[in-house]
């Protein structure tokens, strides 16, 4: 038994025992070109909305396969971008309604999850079955009613809109639940000796120590709304309340033709910012997916 | 002994519990309303509400409905988009669930097991989960185009004929596939990874002394069972993503060719927000809730089954 198979059968945290670390043999070569072919099928298609989006008419209807551009259009592919649609725009409705989502989210999610983990009430059943139906429940099934009702009170193309139904998320209280029981109940008793009310206890001693909790479901809020486009494409015609996924759309249908290049130059700026934050904040991201996910 | 020093302090603490009992009850009731109306209000009444449409004959923009009895679902059944977009919905998912589950694994094993580059192969397949799908499907489109796409001018240069990928009725729905495994591996892939590192590194090496000589076997009596409850839950939730495929198809195809990439939530949309019938879509809804409880409701029962080794 060499090292070297024992490696690639194990997945074994970076341990000393390696001693092959540093030697390529056939199997670690093996490994790393399907690691690279992988990597390569997974990346590429940022590599040519980069490319493309540098190349003028001309060049994509004749070399597609060369990555960089022979002139470079950048300026005016991104200029197309910026003035055929209000990115800006876009963007900031992105952040105003994911924002506006979270923290109504948050605020409703923690009081209800803290209630269920630390205080003991008749309701507690009842909302824990609702919750597990909840979980369930995706806006494509409540869509239709809620369409019909929010046309009936006049409230379609509006932030309001946008943001009322999410305002409840089973799955945020559900996580925040979780997290709050394992809160030693010391910790609660010691704060109501002092006099806290429950709000208190809930502001100063339960958020600062579920604060990995929080972060963690604000990612998965975030990118979860950020991307959305069902709800927005129902309840939105006007494009000044397009969020970036709905505004891709009104762009797409405002650039008739093959006019690649803008096409690239427009996807990228409405991709960069929640990329931008995942290259940032990687190690958070992960723990986030890592802990909403094996809770969820 | 313990048991009735226990008793005694309950019977002593039960008179001045109940005031206090009272006044925590109602503190956590008081906390917990905002959450419960608005479950009420967007959960529970729509959900209500959907069923009871899907009995009528309600259109949007027309005042009043009345019960057609089960007229919805019978239509359902004779309906050829409807069977059209349940066996593309089914198709997807066959291809898009066990593929993206078994790349992740893959890829995470060999990610855990290689030493240089961990981290930039967790970025870079990860990279897809944290991109807007809508604005990354544009991107595919281009890469798919049969003329100027990269992918027939690459399969050009090896003398392949490259087909029309997300333009003709035979492979529309394997394009589709293919960009949803893209989407969807990263996510899983980091699931598995963090279900790897949990797995004490000394079951190996009793596996091997119990005498698990090959790879094969350490993976089949280590890492799969131990795997076990990330497995299910990468399932379950790749599943029911797979079954929700909406924003690919609404950039891409619109249901097209041929309604040969119609599916389910494509369905359901241009029904009732594009033709305005909102009592048939909702028995569309209806349908594809039942799917998602059914499947859940498998996933329980598989989790009660399994032996939990963490």
């Amino acid at each position: 038994m060499t090292s070297t198979t024992l490696n690639s059968a194990v997945p074994a945290k970076p341990v000393k025992r390696r001693s092959a670390a540093n030697s390529f043999t056939t199997g670690r070569i093996i490994r790393l070109a399907i690691l690279i072919i992988g990597a390569i099928f997974f990346l590429a298609p940022y590599i040519f909305m980069l490319s493309t989006a540098g190349k003028g008419q001309s060049e994509i209807f004749t070399s597609s396969l060369s990555l960089i551009p022979q002139h470079f259009a950048y300026i005016e592919n991104f200029a197309k971008a910026f003035t055929r649609v209000s990115m800006g725009g876009l963007l900031l409705n992105g952040v105003i309604v994911c924002g506006l989502i979270l923290v109504f989210q948050v605020v409703v999610a923690i009081p209800c999850a803290y209630a269920m983990a630390k205080l003991s009430f008749g309701a507690a059943r009842l909302m824990m079955a609702l919750i597990m139906l909840g979980l369930l429940v995706p806006i494509h099934a409540t869509a239709l009613p809620l369409y019909v009702a929010f046309d009936k009170l006049s409230v379609l193309n509006s932030y309001v809109s946008l943001v009322a139904p999410f305002t409840i998320s089973v799955f945020g209280i559900f996580l925040f639940l979780q997290f709050f029981r394992a809160l030693p109940n010391d910790l609660i008793h010691a704060a109501r000796l002092d006099g806290m009310s429950e709000i208190g206890v809930i502001v100063r001693v339960i958020v600062p120590n579920a604060w990995p909790a929080v972060t963690a479901f604000a990612i998965f809020s975030v990118v979860a709304h950020w991307n959305d486009l069902y709800w927005p494409l129902i309840v939105v015609t006007n494009q000044a309340y397009a969020t970036p996924p709905l505004g891709l759309l009104f762009f797409r249908a405002a650039e008739a033709g093959d006019d690649y290049g803008a096409l690239m130059a427009a996807t990228f700026i409405i991709t960069l910012p929640l990329v931008a934050a995942f290259l940032l904040a990687q190690k958070r991201f992960v723990e986030g997916i890592t802990m909403t996910g094996l809770k969820g | 002994m313990a048991d009735i020093t226990a008793a005694s302090i309950h019977a002593a603490k039960a008179k001045s519990r109940s005031t206090a009992e009272r006044h925590e009850a109602r503190n956590a009731l008081i906390l917990s309303a905002p959450a419960l109306i608005l479950l009420l209000l967007f959960i529970v009444l729509p959900v209500a509400g959907v069923v009871f449409l899907s009995f009528t004959d309600f259109e949007l923009g027309y005042s009043g409905f009345k019960f057609v009895g089960m007229d919805n679902y019978t239509e359902l059944l004779t309906d050829r988009t409807f069977r059209q977009s349940l066996w593309n919905t089914t198709v997807y998912t066959a291809i898009v669930a066990p593929v993206s589950i078994f790349m992740a694994l893959g890829f995470a094993m060999l990610i855990e097991a290689e030493g240089i580059g961990r981290s930039f192969f967790r970025t870079a397949y990860f990279l897809p989960v944290a991109s807007l799908l809508v604005a990354m499907a544009t991107v595919w489109q281009y890469l798919f185009h049969p003329t100027i796409g990269p992918v027939n001018q690459f399969l050009a240069l090896l003398g392949l004929p490259g087909p029309n990928w997300l333009g003709s009725a035979g492979t529309v729905l394997y394009s589709l596939s293919i960009i949803g495994v893209w989407q969807s591996v990263g996510f899983n892939l980091v699931l598995f990874l963090a279900g790897l590192t949990a797995i004490p590194r000394e079951l190996y090496s009793a596996a091997e002394v119990d005498g698990a000589k090959s790879a094969f076997d350490r993976f089949r009596l280590v890492t799969w069972p131990m795997l076990g409850p990330t497995t299910l839950f990468v399932t379950t939730i790749s599943i029911i993503n797979a079954v929700k495929v909406f924003e690919t198809v609404k950039t891409l195809t619109e249901g097209g060719p041929n309604k040969s990439s119609e599916v389910l939530l494509f369905t359901i949309y241009q029904e009732g927000f594009v033709y305005l019938r909102v009592g048939y879509a909702s028995a569309l809804t209806v349908v594809f809730l039942a799917i998602l409880v059914v499947l859940t409701f498998i996933q329980y029962r598989v989790q009660d089954k399994q032996v939990h080794y963490a």
